[in-house]
């Protein structure tokens, strides 16, 4: 469609825009489609049946905010990665340097890749990785398995 | 012309993904499954799309009303922009002009495809947290804490693929991917050179789109539902259609950087001796690509489904594991390896 005068990024507009106006007709046409009796009961938040403590905007466990910061660590250092792996083997750098191009790039690379395995092993090793396990309580129960066999399960699947 | 095609193909196959969905976890469980709205059940997924529209919807009096709908339509327009780049099939000649089956073709492809479905995570975050519910506040949390964590052995998996190819465009991917392997035309595949990325990129594709076994976001024994628990008719079928749309998408995806796209084998050969007029012998290629193509994102649709209903639920903190310290050291070892052997493939050529 070499005659239209729409940029890249125009047909991508029209995609949002084609998006968009879908979205609308489908939330317009269910709105207007839709009987509305609301009351008190059903505007209620659920929580299973009980009526709602309070709000649900509090704070919530840190781990998820510790994981979000080593991800946009991580993601930035792999935004670098994305132009170098497309010159890395291309032939004609390779060519016109005599192959060290290949070699350079890839000792490069080595460099920054290992100060990012760097910064994984340091949370790995302070324990940033791990989430907090689940202690199963286990019940007394007169079952005729033996409890050691319960015992070998859940320690192979721990 | 081809937007509006593309649109209304993905909308269809996503529609359809609810039936088969269906109809295969019925097959699995040894049920009938749907079966009484047209034959074979063929009209369920439009009975469901009336009932969606149909049917009562509130939004609660503590959530935030805005956001409350900003959600389902964010997941639905990022997942709706994605499919934007993905070529569908090779170039159709039309008097004498060379048309591409493909929404768009630029040269940041793959980056875009992964920044839009990246974004898909603030659609699940804003409805989960507008609800007000603690039940969505953590399935919102959890949707956000995982994909970040599969996003970065997405990125590394891909990273290895790019070395090789030396493009971000799909289109030049899926053409490098025509040559012969094993004497066959449209064989040479990047599944052949990175089998330890596609498995890497595989599971990562089940956790950016929250399937099982990693749908802890929406798990029902401990969230009722998860971060849709609040939402029901549209709003709700908004987050469902896109979970489907991004599903078709995510399995392009995989289709064109390791399953070689339109590509099919013996390809040359078809070319060659379908017809004489040499216009003619392209375009059935390409229409033979384009229906090859979709089998190959039919076979991952089914793939996904498949899985579904063999393998249980991770924990979270396995979930964690398995991301951090498994597939990132992992992709990593194999961006290494690649690099290595791209160097040293000219030498291992040569001892052959």
């Amino acid at each position: 469609m070499e005659e239209t005068y729409l940029s890249d990024f125009g047909t991508i507009l029209l995609f949002l825009i084609g998006g968009a106006v879908f979205i609308l007709i489908g939330l317009g046409a269910s709105k207007m489609l839709r009987p509305s009796n609301p009351n008190p009961e059903k505007l209620s938040s659920y929580e299973c049946g009980e009526e709602a403590m309070g709000s649900s905007w509090v704070s919530f466990n840190p781990r998820f905010y510790v994981i979000a910061l080593i991800f946009i660590i991580f993601d930035v250092e792999l935004v670098f990665f994305f132009p170098w792996a497309v010159v890395f083997g291309q032939e004609e750098l390779i060519r016109a340097t005599n192959g060290t191009w290949g070699w350079f790039s890839l000792i490069e690379m080595g460099i920054f890749l290992g100060i990012l395995l760097l910064g994984l092993a340091y949370v790995w090793v302070n324990g940033h990785l791990d989430w907090i396990k689940p202690k199963p309580v286990i019940p007394q129960s007169r079952s005729k398995i033996p409890a050691e066999m319960y015992a070998a399960v859940n320690k192979k699947y721990s | 012309m081809i937007i509006l095609g593309i649109f209304g193909i993905t909308l269809l196959i996503a529609t359809y993904c609810t039936y088969a969905e269906r109809k295969i976890a019925a097959f699995i469980q040894d049920r009938i499954g749907p079966n009484r709205a047209g034959p074979f059940g063929l009209a369920q997924p439009l009975a469901d799309a009336v009932k969606m529209f149909f049917k009562e919807e509130f939004i609660p009096a503590n959530a935030h009303k805005f956001l409350f709908v900003a959600g389902p339509s964010l997941a639905m327009l990022t997942a709706c922009m994605s499919s934007a780049v993905i070529p569908f099939g090779n170039t159709l000649i039309i008097n004498g002009n060379h048309i591409r089956v493909q929404g768009i073709e630029t040269n940041i492809g793959l980056l875009y495809i992964f920044g839009v479905v990246a974004l898909g995570v603030y659609g699940i975050m804003i409805g989960g947290w507008a609800s007000n519910n603690k039940f969505s506040l953590l399935g919102a949390i959890r949707a956000a804490s995982q994909n970040i964590s599969y996003e970065l052995a997405m990125g590394l998996s891909i990273i290895a693929l790019l070395m090789m190819s030396g493009s971000l465009s799909l289109r030049q991917i899926t053409l490098q991917q025509g040559g012969e392997f094993l004497g066959l035309s449209g064989l040479d595949w990047n599944i052949f050179y990175q089998p330890l990325g596609f498995i890497i990129f595989l599971t990562c594709a089940f956790a950016e789109t929250n399937r099982t076994p990693f749908d802890l976001p929406e798990c029902e024994t401990e969230l009722i539902g998860g971060y849709h628990t609040e939402y029901s008719a549209m709003k709700l079928g908004l987050y469902l259609f896109a979970e489907y749309v991004n599903i078709i998408v995510v399995s392009a995806v995989m289709s064109v950087l390791y399953f070689g796209g339109f590509n099919f084998p013996g390809q040359d050969w078809v070319r060659a001796n379908i017809a004489s007029d040499p216009t003619l012998a392209h375009n059935l290629v390409t229409i033979l690509g384009i229906v090859v193509f979709f089998g190959k994102i039919f076979a991952f649709i089914f793939f996904f489904m498949w899985v579904r209903w063999t393998l249980p639920r991770f924990r979270y903190d396995q979930l964690m594991r398995l991301g951090w310290k498994i597939l990132i050291p992992l992709a990593i070892m194999n961006v290494v390896l690649t690099g290595a052997a791209i160097l040293f493939w000219p030498q291992l050529k040569a001892m052959f």
